[in-house]
């Protein structure tokens, strides 16, 4: 595998640090994970530019959220990963204190109850707890030797189910399973035993049923029925997948070019500068541009990857590698549910999606990232 | 780093391992689900484009609505009381439209356009796209039709949208009963199925409308129309047609209907009719009362103010929700209970002075006859209407027994009608004083509730439901409405099941046969109360006048009715129903202030009664061919 030579490669150019390197380690940048950052900033905003109805006051306030969020990546970069780890316990304490308020008095907003406001703004606790997570997760699991053994397993798996389902209480379905998933990845990456992955698996198909029928609301239901078939209310919950589809599949491999998108342009395509920004893309760039936007992706999941494998210690580790699966599913769950193979959550599409509060949430977690990359001891030789 | 013995060493390359292990079996497994989003979008953009392109690219498939057709209204004999119609509607479409200031100028000429129109038609303008049609005037005529199609080649962007509406044929005729449409609100918005509705603007807001507005409504279709850059429609390529709603067949007599709204007309009232075999709803007037062609095309707000201010509250549904005192109309029912529970004999009589006292109670309660009826039996009570024998009899049967009695009959209770709105009326009862009044029961209340004055309160509706009950000896049913639905023209009819309440218990048929007969006597008998409507009868009726208080007159006072005004003036009522041997029709009737139940509300319920007996279908079996038949032509 090729991220497995560029670490070794990339261990051997530390050994021979050159003075921009050394400059930009002082400031805790990664530069292979910036200009990855970079350009999917810039592609979203080209995008937006075309789905906002070539609003400049949109690109500006999308332009105002991505400078903010490039603040937080950097502040959180300065931040080593232990200190991150000593305030494991107590970010996760709040974290959870903050859903439990939100449960009992936060504000609701589209049917769900998500923000707690604290009078000079409103904040999504969910938010905190999509690092936090893996951050506890991670620093309980590297207290002891690995793999874990039972009884941490089963520790790790409460720290995660908590929050997950205070989350979907809320309910915020997309997001729990974010959480969820975040604490299980660092989990599988302590080495969790194989056995016990399959029968977990096997259990979770079994008890699906019970899922279906008990535990999703009749609209999480619908969601997914609409999926199997979108024609059965083209009007109601299967119009944003026809549309999109439609979106997607007329852009061909070359796309109708920048500015060209009928569907979006003529209002056949809902939520296109935020959830479905993809099916405009897809429109203007077609396969192509798809391909491109793709191997960013790609490369920036790659370069966290790299980053996990070389990380120095347990913690920073699976937390990395955690964080960076995550931002994998919420490539692979927005794009799925754009394109029609996977139910309508409301996840954005990272670094692309207009607005959305995650995107501070995202940058934040590249910032950690950069942290453990650029906080490494060198081994003196 | 440093490293503090072997065994930690061990581990830590251990962990590495498993790490690194693990990483590369996620990095397998996110290339394989990058590999199934490629090939989704491979299948969407590359195998199916040609596809996706020829809904999108140059045509545009839209999906639109069409809204289905609203079921018909008929009577029971197929007379139409709710149609659609088609009406005109002229739109302009702005992207066709050169200079649209001189195109409006036109149209001005050529049809009636006010500031109004011209305010929503801008308001519009902005919110929609410009390649839809905007609306600027509804409901043209024919003539303004025509004008503007002549024209139609000068008048690039203008068309004329054909579409249908509610209309109701027979006005004003029963529209408390089928109520009207009007256009969906926001709050119906949030209750409904948008997507069923997504092309209905018009809802069921009142009545028989309103009740089955599900069955009325029907299932939306769907077209998915290609249109080109400019949205007009180029083609149809897929079509759902609509299911149309289902019509109803209700049980009312229009005939019978038509003449107590006339009868009515000069004092506001309220008339139920009922076939007391199953309770079928054969007539249920509410005086005044509206023209709900005026809801549906949106009634301005002058018209609607004068209608819903107006002190004669011709949007209230007397019928239904109208609360009277029943007064003497409950003499019959007063007598049953008195036989029934064995606190009179047939033959018992009392002397009436023309009032009555309690003992320790200074007050005189009055008969409505002065000098008094002098010896009284029951039968004698019931047709001259003595309020003495029933002051003495209430008395006797206390509180207890009259409210637990009467209630049998349904009174205090809904019925359960299939429209909506009913209310309670009131059937007082010690405990019903205790809890809403935290006072005790008094005596004399006991008096006044035994000629249905005081406290007590009943609703025409349900005063017919128990006067079909007398009829039936016992036997109740649900008032209904709704006779028979078909699910589209030309079908079979499917008759709406009847549904029975809970009889009342009969312990000697021979008490039911006597009040009958007394009944029989109000109408037939020489000092009848209503004796003034048996000439030239073709069929019997057994029935009862009331009189119900509006207010108390003071205790030495005399009741003239020229002094008070007409507003305070006593309420007339009449129940009754016939023939009496083989019982069709029950009645109940109240004329508000009418004064005298016997000179007033008698006469019209006999009216009524004529035309729905004097007309039955030989035998009364063939019911439902009539029906049939009526529909079809």
């Amino acid at each position: 595998m090729n991220w497995q030579n560029s670490s070794t490669s990339g261990f051997q150019e530390e050994n021979r640090i050159s003075t921009g390197r050394r400059l930009l380690y002082r400031f805790h940048i990664d530069l292979p994970l910036w200009i990855g950052i970079m350009l999917l900033s810039a592609m979203g905003m080209v995008v937006l530019y075309s789905a906002g109805d070539q609003s400049v006051e949109l690109l500006n306030r999308q332009f105002v959220r991505l400078f903010i969020a490039f603040i937080v990546m950097l502040a959180v970069a300065q931040i080593s990963p232990s200190t991150l780890k000593h305030w494991a316990p107590w970010m996760f304490g709040i974290g959870l204190l903050m859903l439990i308020a939100v449960l009992a008095f936060g504000e609701v907003g589209k049917g769900a109850q998500r923000w707690l406001n604290l009078g000079f703004f409103r904040f999504q606790p969910s938010e905190l707890m999509k690092i936090a997570v893996p951050i506890m997760t991670a620093w309980y699991l590297a207290e002891a030797p690995l793999p874990p053994r039972t009884m941490r397993i089963i520790i790790a798996t409460i720290i995660v189910l908590v929050p997950t389902l205070l989350i979907a209480k809320q309910p915020d379905l997309g997001t729990s399973l974010l959480i969820a998933s975040s604490g299980i990845f660092v989990l599988l990456l302590a080495g969790l035993g194989w056995r016990l992955i399959i029968s977990v698996f096997v259990l979770m198909i079994a008890s699906a049923p019970v899922f279906w029928n008990y535990l999703l609301h009749d609209y999480q239901r619908q969601r997914i029925m609409t999926l199997f078939n979108p024609e059965s209310d083209p009007l109601g919950s299967g119009y944003h997948i026809i549309q999109s589809t439609i979106a997607i599949g007329s852009g061909g491999i070359y796309g109708k070019g920048w500015l060209n998108g009928t569907q979006s342009h003529l209002d056949f395509l809902p939520e296109r500068s935020t959830d479905f920004v993809f099916a405009v893309f897809s429109e203007e760039f077609g396969f192509l541009g798809i391909l491109l936007l793709l191997a960013v992706y790609i490369a920036v999941i790659s370069r966290g990857l790299v980053i996990a494998v070389n990380a120095q210690d347990t913690f920073s580790r699976l937390l990395a590698g955690s964080l960076t699966l995550t931002f994998f599913v919420y490539v692979f769950v927005n794009i799925g549910m754009v394109s029609g193979i996977l139910p309508v959550v409301g996840l954005p599409l990272p670094l692309i999606s207009y607005g959305g509060t995650s995107m501070v949430t995202i940058m934040a977690a590249f910032g950690i990232l950069m942290s453990i990359q650029t906080h490494r001891k060198l081994v003196s030789t | 780093m440093a490293f503090n013995s072997k065994q930690t060493l061990k581990d830590h390359f251990h962990e590495t391992q498993i790490f690194n292990q693990r990483v590369l079996i996620a990095a397998v497994f996110m290339v394989l689900l990058f590999l199934l989003l490629l090939s989704r979008l491979v299948y969407l953009q590359i195998t199916n484009q040609q596809h996706y392109s020829t809904l999108s690219e140059n045509n545009r498939v839209s999906i639109r609505p069409i809204a289905p057709t609203r079921g018909l209204i008929f009577d029971r004999n197929g007379i139409l009381l709710a149609q659609n119609l088609p009406s005109f509607t002229l739109e302009i479409i702005p992207e066709h439209v050169k200079d649209l200031d001189a195109t409006l100028e036109k149209l001005k000429q050529l049809v009636a356009i006010n500031e109004d129109d011209l305010k929503e038609f801008k308001n519009n303008l902005r919110k929609k796209r410009r390649f839809e049609g905007i609306p600027l005037r509804s409901r043209l005529s024919d003539e303004e039709v025509a004008r503007v199609s002549v024209q139609e080649n000068e008048l690039p962007g203008v068309i004329i949208k054909a579409q249908l509406s509610r209309h109701y044929p027979q006005g004003k005729l029963a529209s408390h009963a089928v109520g009207y449409v009007s256009r969906i609100n926001e709050n119906e918005l949030r209750k409904l199925n948008a997507s069923n509705y997504s092309a209905t603007t018009h809802i069921g807001k009142v009545g028989i409308e309103r009740t089955y507005e599900d069955l009325l409504h029907g299932k939306v279709g769907f077209q998915h129309i290609e249109t080109n850059a400019q949205g007009r429609v180029l083609r149809v390529l897929e079509r759902t047609l609509p299911v149309s709603g289902k019509n109803l067949y209700l049980n009312m007599d229009v005939k019978a209907q038509a003449i107590a709204e006339k009868s009515l007309a000069e004092n506001n009232g309220a008339l139920v009719a009922i076939d007391p075999r199953n309770g079928a709803v054969l007539a249920i007037a509410s005086m005044p009362i509206y023209d709900p062609n005026l809801f549906v095309h949106g009634i301005s707000s002058k018209a609607y103010k004068a209608l819903s201010t107006s002190p004669e509250r011709p949007l209230f549904n007397r019928a239904l929700r109208g609360q009277y005192p029943p007064g003497s109309t409950i003499k019959p029912m007063m007598g049953l209970a008195g036989l029934e529970l064995n606190q009179l004999k047939q033959h018992d009589d009392i002397n009436c002075p023309g009032w009555y006292m309690l003992k320790n109670d200074e007050r005189r309660y009055r008969d409505w006859k002065k000098e008094g009826h002098k010896h009284t039996d029951l039968d004698k009570a019931i047709t001259e209407s003595c309020d003495v024998f029933f002051y003495d009899l209430a008395l006797t049967l206390g509180i207890d027994n009259i409210s637990s009695y009467l209630a049998q009959f349904g009174l205090g209770e809904k019925t359960g009608i299939d429209l909506r709105g009913e209310l309670d009326g009131l059937n007082p009862s010690r405990k019903w004083k205790r809890r809403t009044r935290n006072l005790p029961w008094f005596p004399g209340e006991t008096l006044i509730t035994g000629i249905g004055q005081g406290f007590m309160l009943t609703t025409p509706l349900q005063l017919a439901n128990a006067t079909a009950a007398i009829a039936t000896m016992g036997k109740r049913f649900k008032p209904r409405m709704l006779y028979g639905i078909q699910d589209q023209q030309y079908q079979p009819i499917k008759k709406t099941k009847t549904e029975s309440l809970p009889p009342i218990p009969i312990s000697e048929a021979k008490n039911w046969h006597y009040v009958i007969k007394s009944m029989r006597n109000v109408v037939h008998g020489l000092h009848g109360t209503a004796r003034g409507i048996k000439y030239n009868l073709k069929y019997d009726i057994a029935g009862k006048t009331g009189t119900a208080q509006v207010f108390g007159i003071a205790q030495d006072a005399e009741y003239k009715k020229e002094e008070i005004a007409k507003k305070l003036q006593d309420h007339a009522l009449f129940i009754g129903y016939a023939p009496i041997d083989k019982p069709r029709i029950a009645v109940a009737l109240i004329v508000e202030n009418g004064g005298s139940g016997g000179a007033v509300a008698a006469p019209i319920v006999r009216k009524v009664m004529d035309q729905y007996l004097l007309n039955l279908p030989p035998e009364d079996k063939n019911t439902e061919n009539k029906i049939n038949g009526a529909a079809i032509q």
